[in-house]
């Protein structure tokens, strides 16, 4: 281009024979700079989506990347002025530390307990009421399904104050575990989302295995169960996430250190006052609580995106 | 949904459609007749522990709730020993007089009007951004999903534990001033006190708006994203052919046709958020605060520190939360309504 500017000016003389020459030149250069400016676009917005993509990939896994290395530095190191981005040396002792500071094997015990039962109940709560709903027609059904939905609008907390006095002081039931499971046996969105899926099974069949005289529950259990199975898998998998991170409930109503909950004893672990917080240890738990819903996000990762997408609300 | 409650006889859905006309009548008369009488005990049977448990868990509160919060200086366990209480709105008064009820309100509304639109926004980018690459999309879609598999209050501790200062004692230099102010200073800027004793509202707040929306953003990719792929290409093949710039197309076809889900996210994200409460325990820790001194409490917390000691205050301040949410989703759905596209 600066070529073409300087003849110009040189030959001003003839600039009519100039102008044709550029005109026709700038016409070529466009048609070639059209299709080269189309793809250095598209490479230069590639780049820029890559580069984008990356900084929040970073920053999303940072904190992931500083409790682990936290969790195996001395506490020497960790107290620097200025942090090391990798430890010197590991420490793997404070995995010891942690795991005996929070209870570690009693209280994931305690968790696992809670969340199986609690699953189980509820997951047969959950498939007789779908069913009913599902494949009954009885009176008050669309009624009673609305209510139900309805409640689904209420905010948890306001169930959470008349739930700790009905637990509490009529069912004396502080510190066990069946204050953990009972309140939370029913949940109306699982009905809601199984039910949906029950619906989506012909009536057909329903009505062929009553020709060949099979009854409800074996029907339910032989049919609709296996045909409704990914739906089952999602509310058992976010039902055992929810155990394993609840915390207001647990704590409210289990004071006594024996039915603590995983986040519940990570929260009440003594890690040292003041200046003297034992942090490489209290990241070293923290690291304890996050690798096993990893590796269930890494197993059933369909299952639980499916759920979560539907569902909305955490936990 | 109200296609569905409009059709008692549901199920069928495949062959009601094949079979038209009269047999398909006949048959629907004769089923109900013959499942009205057979079966309506069998289906409330089979509802019974459900509707047990909802009865004793779910209705019981909502009406007992609304109880309390009615009835002077109520508490639970003298009710049990036989006293009775006096009817009167004290509770509904006493809480919105308590001295701490406007910095816990205003808390939990700066909380949400600022997490809310910044996680909505920044996961629409990210979600248009995973769409529009091939390479290791799937590798990114699954590190952007992490933080929804975590703990709120684990990893609460890991940023606590980023933006705090150790031995930050008045007057004496810390000992280590934490990864996140190493790295203001690695860039040339000065150091904050964050969430350590005597740091500020605006600190604290930051801190927590960084979390909750690094918490908040996976739902929202994940929603988006799926709303992405299930948009017609031909908007966009037509966008291109128009010569369409990428802005405008982002903002005349993504957004519009994405809307539904946008309404979605946005929706759940404000009742998430005017519920806010693990968050800041994971943080500050169940004192809601540097040094336990409340200053970032939010309504829910307000709520919780009162349900063993006074129910009535607790039940008051439910319903007051109550009401907020339910305005507040009432005004988004209606807003929704006029700007969602279909």
């Amino acid at each position: 281009m600066s070529d073409n500017i300087e003849n110009i000016d040189e030959n001003e003389v003839a600039p009519e024979v100039q102008k044709v020459d550029q005109s026709k030149l700038m016409k070529e250069k466009n048609v070639d700079a059209v299709s080269k400016k189309q793809v250095a676009m598209k490479v230069l917005v590639q780049i820029g989506l890559y580069a984008f993509l990356t900084i929040m990939a970073l920053i999303v896994l940072f904190p992931f990347y500083w409790m682990l290395m936290s969790s195996v530095k001395t506490i020497n190191e960790y107290n620097a002025v200025v942090p090391t981005l990798w430890p010197h040396q590991f420490r793997w002792e404070t995995y010891k530390v942690a795991f005996e500071r929070v209870d570690f094997g009693r209280v994931f015990l305690n968790t696992c307990f809670v969340g199986i039962v609690s699953t189980i109940l509820s997951l047969i709560i959950t498939v007789l009421s779908a069913y009913a709903f599902a494949r009954f027609d009885f009176k008050g059904k669309n009624i009673l399904f609305a209510a139900m939905l309805a409640t689904m609008m209420i905010p948890g907390e306001l169930f959470t104050i008349t739930n700790y006095i009905t637990v509490v002081s009529w069912f004396n039931w502080d510190n066990t575990f069946t204050a953990l499971i009972v309140p939370f046996l029913v949940s109306v969105f699982y009905i809601y989302l199984l039910r949906q899926n029950f619906m989506q099974i012909p009536n057909e069949l329903y009505l062929a295995a009553k020709v060949d005289g099979t009854s409800d529950l074996k029907y339910l259990w032989k049919v609709m169960i296996p045909l409704s199975a990914p739906t089952l898998i999602s509310i058992t998998i976010l039902k055992m996430m929810g155990s394993w991170n609840s915390y207001v409930w647990p704590n409210l109503v289990n004071n006594d250190k024996a039915y603590w909950l995983m986040t519940v004893a990570l929260r009440a672990a003594d890690w040292g006052e003041g200046s003297n917080v034992d942090f490489p240890a209290q990241m070293a738990a923290v690291v304890l609580v996050t690798i096993p819903l990893f590796l269930v996000f890494l197993f059933f990762r369909k299952y639980i995106m499916r759920g979560v997408s539907r569902s909305g609300i955490k936990g | 949904m109200e296609n569905e409650q409009k059709r008692p006889d549901d199920g069928a859905t495949v062959c009601e459609t094949v079979e038209v006309g009269q047999t398909n009548a006949k048959a629907k008369k004769a089923k109900r007749k013959w499942t009205n009488n057979k079966n309506q005990w069998k289906a409330w049977l089979y509802l019974l522990p459900a509707l047990i448990l909802l009865l004793l868990f779910t209705v019981w509160p909502i009406i007992n709730t609304v109880r309390m919060s009615l009835l002077k200086n109520y508490d639970s366990m003298r009710e049990i020993g036989g006293a009775t209480f006096a009817f009167g709105f004290d509770n509904f008064k006493n809480i919105v007089g308590f001295y701490r009820f406007k910095d816990c309100m205003l808390t939990t509304i700066l909380l949400t009007v600022i997490t809310v639109p910044v996680s909505t926004m920044l996961a629409l980018l990210i979600a248009v951004a995973l769409n529009s690459i091939k390479f290791v999309r799937k590798t990114l879609q699954t590190i952007f999903f992490l933080p929804y598999v975590t703990n709120t209050i684990a990893i609460g501790m890991v940023f606590m534990a980023m933006f705090n200062m150790i031995g930050a004692v008045s007057g004496k230099e810390p000992d280590s001033i934490g990864i996140i102010n190493t790295i203001i200073e690695a860039f040339g800027g000065t150091r904050v006190n964050w969430i350590n004793g005597g740091s500020g509202y605006l600190q604290n707040m930051t801190v927590l708006c960084i979390y909750i929306v690094w918490n908040a953003l996976p739902f929202k990719i994940l929603v988006l994203l799926g709303g992405l792929q299930s948009v017609n290409k031909q908007y966009y093949e037509a966008a291109k052919v128009d010569g369409t710039s990428r802005f405008r197309t982002f903002w005349r076809i993504t957004v519009p046709l994405l809307s539904p889900m946008i309404a979605y996210v946005v929706i759940t994200g404000f009742i998430g958020g005017f519920k806010e409460y693990s968050s800041v325990v994971g943080i500050f820790g169940p004192d809601m605060g540097p040094g336990g001194n409340h200053a970032v409490d939010t309504m829910v917390g307000l709520i919780y520190e009162s349900v063993q000691s006074n129910q009535g205050l607790a039940s008051a301040g439910a319903l007051i939360l109550f009401a907020i949410i339910f305005a507040v989703t009432m005004i988004n759905m209606y807003v929704s309504k006029k700007k969602v596209h279909y």
